[in-house]
C-alpha cells in the first residue's frame, strides 16, 4: 500500500517536472516551425538560446526585474534572428552552415560575456510557481497543471496560437505559400523576403525566450554551454512534429518526460545506467523520423534561397 | 591570365572573411578595454612564437584536418555531415578498445589495427545517417546531430562502466576514464615536442582524398551526385549508394581524428560528460576549416593550421590579457558566417564572367565554370 502511494507521488512528480522541462523545447521549436514553414532552416537556435539565457540572467541579476530579463532575451534573440535573416535572405548563404556559424558565435559570446561580466556562477530567484486558489490544491492535477511558473503557461498558450496563426490567418497563408512555392507567392505580390525576415526574427525572439526560460525560470543559474544541445533537439522536434505545432508539442513532451523520468530514476537510485536513459529520446526521435518522413513532406522551398526570375 | 586572376580573388575571399572576423574581434576587445594589438600579438606568439608553440598548433590542427577531409568528401556530395563530434567519439572508443585489448601484439601492429578500428567506428557512426538519408529520406543534419548526442551518452556509459580504468573502479572517486595506453602502443612523436605521427598521417591522407575526389570514379560519382542527383540518376549512377558512401567516408575520417587524439595526445579516454570535453569541438571546427579551404583537401591543410593556431593562441591570449578564449569560439562562428556569405560574391562574379564571355564570342564553345571543368576532367579520367 505504501509503495502504491509512493509510486503515485513519483508519477505526479515525473509529470509535473516533465511539463516544466518542456518549456524551452516548446518556445524554440515553435519559433523554428515558423521559420521552416517559410522555407528557412535556422540551425543557430542553440546559439540564440545561449545568448538569450545569458541576457535574461544578467539583466535579471543586475536589475532585479525578471520581466526586463525576458525582454533582454527577446531583443538579443531578435537581433541574432535579424543577422541570420540578412545572411540567408539577402546573401543566399547556405542555411545549415551559416546556422552552425551562429551557433558557434552564440556559444563563444555567451561564455565570453559570462566570464567578463560575472566570472562566477550566481543564482537568481526565478519566476515563482503560480498558486491558483482551489485549483492548485486538487490532489495530483493541481501539482501537475496548476503549480507551474508563468513561462510554462506562456509556452503552452503559444501552441494553439501558433496553430491558429499558421492555419487560419492571411499571414499564415503567406508564410506557408512562401515556404511551398515562393515563385507563385511572389507573382501574387507577397514579399518573400519580408515574410522570411518576419519568421526568422520571430524564431530568434522565441529562442531567446527559450533561453530565458532556462536561466531565470527552470534552473535559475547561468553556466557556459548550459543548453548542451537542447537547441539542436528543438530543430529536430520540428521535423518530428511534421511542421505542426501540436506535433511539436508531442515531441517536446516526449523528450521532457523521458528526461524527467531519468532524473527520478537517479533520485530514487534505481540501478539503470542514467546515460542509457538519457540516450533514449534521441534514439526514439531517429526511429520516429524514419517512420514518419515517408508520410510527411517538408515545405518544398526549405533551405532554398529565393531569387526572383530564375 | 584573366581567369587565373579571378580564381586568385576567389581563393582570397575566405582570407578576407577571416580578416573581417578579426576586425570584429578587435572591436569587441576594445569594448572589453583590452588593447587589440597586444591581444593579437599574444595570440600570434602563443601559436607560432616557439617551436613548442608551433608544434602545439600542429597538434591542434591534426583533428581539424582529419575531420575537414571527411567534410570535403561529404559536402562535395551535397551531404551535410554535422556529426563529426559523435563520429570522433565512436572512432576513439573503437580504437581505444583495440589498443587496450590487443596488448600481445607488436606495437606497430596494434597501433595500425587501432587506427583502422577508429576509421571503422567513425564509418559506422557516419554510415547509419547515410543509410537513413539514402533509403528513408531522413534529413542527415538532424540524424547526425542525434547521433552526436547518442555517442556522448554511449561514451559516458562505457567510461563509467565496461571500459573504466580498473584502478578507478576500485576507488571511491570512480573518475570516468579508461586505463592508459602502454607506451609502445602510442603514436610516436616526430620531433622532441608533442607533435605526433598523426599529423603526418593526416597530411598524407589529404593528398589521398584529393586523388580520391578528382582522380577516381568513386570520387567523380560522389561529386556528380552532389552537383546534380537527377542527372546522375539518369546517367545510371546509383545515387543512394553514393550518398551512403559520402557520409560513411566522412564519418571514417572523423573517427580517425578521434583515434589519433587518444593515441597521439591523451593516451586514454576521459569524459567530463560533454562531447566537447573529449573532442575540443574539433567535430564542428573541422567543418569551419574545410569550408575555409573551399572544400579542397589540400587547401584544408593550411586552413586547419590557421584554426589550430587560433585555438592554441587563444590560451596564451587568455593568460596575457585575461580575455577568455571563448572569444575565439565566437570569432570562429563569425568566420563561418562570413565565408558562406561571401559565396554570393563568387557566384555573382562567375555569372558576370559567363555573361561577358557569351556576349563576346558566341561561335566558340561555351566557357565552363571551374566546377564543370573539373567534372569533365574527372569524367575523362574515369
Amino acid at each position: 500500500m505504501i509503495s502504491d502511494l509512493f509510486s503515485v507521488t513519483v508519477l505526479i512528480g515525473i509529470l509535473a517536472s516533465g511539463i516544466r522541462l518542456s518549456t524551452p523545447y516548446l518556445y524554440a521549436a515553435i519559433g523554428e516551425t515558423f521559420g521552416q514553414k517559410s522555407g528557412v532552416l535556422n540551425l543557430g537556435v542553440e546559439g540564440q538560446m545561449l545568448l538569450g539565457a545569458f541576457a535574461a540572467f544578467y539583466v535579471a541579476l543586475t536589475t532585479g526585474n525578471l520581466w526586463l530579463g525576458v525582454l533582454a532575451a527577446m531583443i538579443v534573440g531578435a537581433l541574432m534572428g535579424l543577422a541570420m535573416a540578412y545572411v540567408t535572405v539577402n546573401l543566399h548563404a547556405q542555411q545549415g552552415i551559416s546556422g552552425i556559424g551562429f551557433y558557434l558565435f552564440g556559444l563563444g559570446m555567451s561564455d565570453l560575456l559570462f566570464q567578463k561580466l560575472m566570472g562566477t556562477v550566481e543564482t537568481v530567484k526565478g519566476f515563482p510557481e503560480i498558486y491558483f486558489p482551489g485549483l492548485s490544491d486538487i490532489p495530483g492535477i493541481g501539482k501537475i497543471f496548476f503549480s507551474q511558473n508563468i513561462l510554462v503557461y506562456g509556452a503552452y498558450l503559444l501552441v494553439p496560437l501558433a496553430w491558429f496563426v499558421l492555419n487560419k490567418t492571411t499571414l499564415g497563408l503567406k508564410i506557408r505559400s512562401v515556404g511551398e512555392n515562393p515563385d507563385a507567392a511572389d507573382s501574387l505580390g507577397v514579399s518573400v523576403a519580408r515574410i522570411r525576415y518576419f519568421t526568422i526574427i520571430l524564431g530568434g525572439t522565441l529562442s531567446g525566450v527559450a533561453g530565458a526560460s532556462m536561466s531565470i525560470a527552470l534552473l535559475n543559474v547561468f553556466q557556459q554551454n548550459m543548453t548542451s544541445g537542447l537547441g539542436f533537439i528543438a530543430v529536430a522536434l520540428v521535423y518530428f512534429g511534421a511542421w505542426h505545432p501540436v506535433g511539436v508539442l508531442g515531441g517536446a513532451l516526449l523528450f521532457s518526460l523521458i528526461n524527467s523520468l531519468q532524473l527520478w530514476i537517479q533520485v530514487l537510485g534505481i540501478p539503470i545506467p542514467s546515460d542509457i536513459a538519457v540516450m533514449m529520446p534521441y534514439v526514439v526521435t531517429i526511429l520516429v523520423l524514419v517512420a514518419t518522413v515517408s508520410r510527411v513532406r517538408a515545405p518544398s522551398a526549405l533551405t532554398k534561397p529565393f531569387e526572383r526570375g530564375d | 591570365m584573366q581567369s587565373r586572376l579571378n580564381s586568385l580573388i576567389d581563393a582570397l575571399l575566405p582570407v578576407l572573411a577571416t580578416l573581417a572576423a578579426l576586425l570584429v574581434g578587435a572591436v569587441m576587445l576594445i569594448f572589453l578595454k583590452v588593447n587589440p594589438i597586444v591581444a593579437y600579438k599574444a595570440l600570434w606568439d602563443g601559436a607560432f612564437g616557439s617551436s613548442n608553440a608551433f608544434a602545439e598548433t600542429l597538434v591542434k590542427a591534426t583533428p581539424l584536418l582529419l575531420v575537414g577531409l571527411g567534410i570535403c568528401i561529404s559536402f562535395r556530395g551535397d551531404v551535410i555531415n554535422i556529426g563529426g563530434e559523435g563520429q570522433m567519439i565512436i572512432g576513439a572508443v573503437f580504437a581505444t578498445w583495440v589498443g587496450l585489448t590487443l596488448t600481445g601484439l607488436p606495437g606497430w601492429l596494434t597501433i595500425t589495427l587501432s587506427m583502422l578500428a577508429g576509421f571503422l567506428g567513425g564509418a559506422i557512426w557516419g554510415g547509419i545517417p547515410g543509410v537513413l538519408k539514402a533509403y528513408f529520406s531522413v534529413n542527415e543534419i538532424l540524424s547526425t546531430v542525434m547521433m552526436n548526442a547518442i555517442a556522448v551518452q554511449l561514451m559516458n556509459f562505457l567510461l563509467r562502466g565496461p571500459m573504466i580504468d580498473p584502478e578507478q573502479a576500485l576507488k571511491a572517486s570512480q573518475i570516468p576514464q579508461t586505463a592508459r595506453l602502454e607506451e609502445i602502443f602510442r603514436l610516436p612523436r616526430l620531433v622532441p615536442t608533442r607533435l605526433h605521427l598523426g599529423a603526418l598521417i593526416a597530411v598524407i591522407l589529404a593528398v589521398l582524398v584529393y586523388i580520391l575526389l578528382w582522380r577516381t570514379t568513386l570520387g567523380y560519382r560522389i561529386r556528380a551526385v552532389g552537383q546534380n542527383p537527377h542527372a546522375s540518376r539518369y546517367a545510371g549512377i546509383k545515387v543512394q549508394r553514393y550518398i551512403v558512401l559520402a557520409l560513411l567516408l566522412s564519418g571514417a575520417f572523423a573517427g580517425l581524428a578521434g583515434a589519433t587524439q587518444v593515441f597521439g595526445v591523451n593516451y586514454r579516454m576521459i569524459t567530463d560528460g560533454s562531447s566537447s570535453g573529449f573532442t575540443g569541438s574539433a567535430g564542428f571546427n573541422g567543418i569551419v576549416a574545410a569550408l575555409f579551404g573551399g572544400l579542397h583537401p589540400i587547401l584544408t591543410i593550411p586552413a586547419s593550421i590557421l584554426f589550430g593556431a587560433l585555438l592554441v593562441g587563444a590560451n596564451k591570449m587568455q593568460r596575457v590579457v585575461q580575455v577568455p578564449s571563448a572569444l575565439i569560439t565566437a570569432l570562429n562562428g563569425l568566420v563561418v558566417v562570413f565565408v558562406v556569405s561571401s559565396e554570393i560574391l563568387r557566384k555573382r562574379r562567375q555569372q558576370r564572367r559567363e555573361a561577358v564571355a557569351k556576349r563576346e564570342n558566341d561561335s566558340s564553345p561555351p566557357p565552363s565554370g571551374s566546377g564543370d571543368k573539373q567534372l569533365n576532367q574527372a569524367e575523362a579520367g574515369s
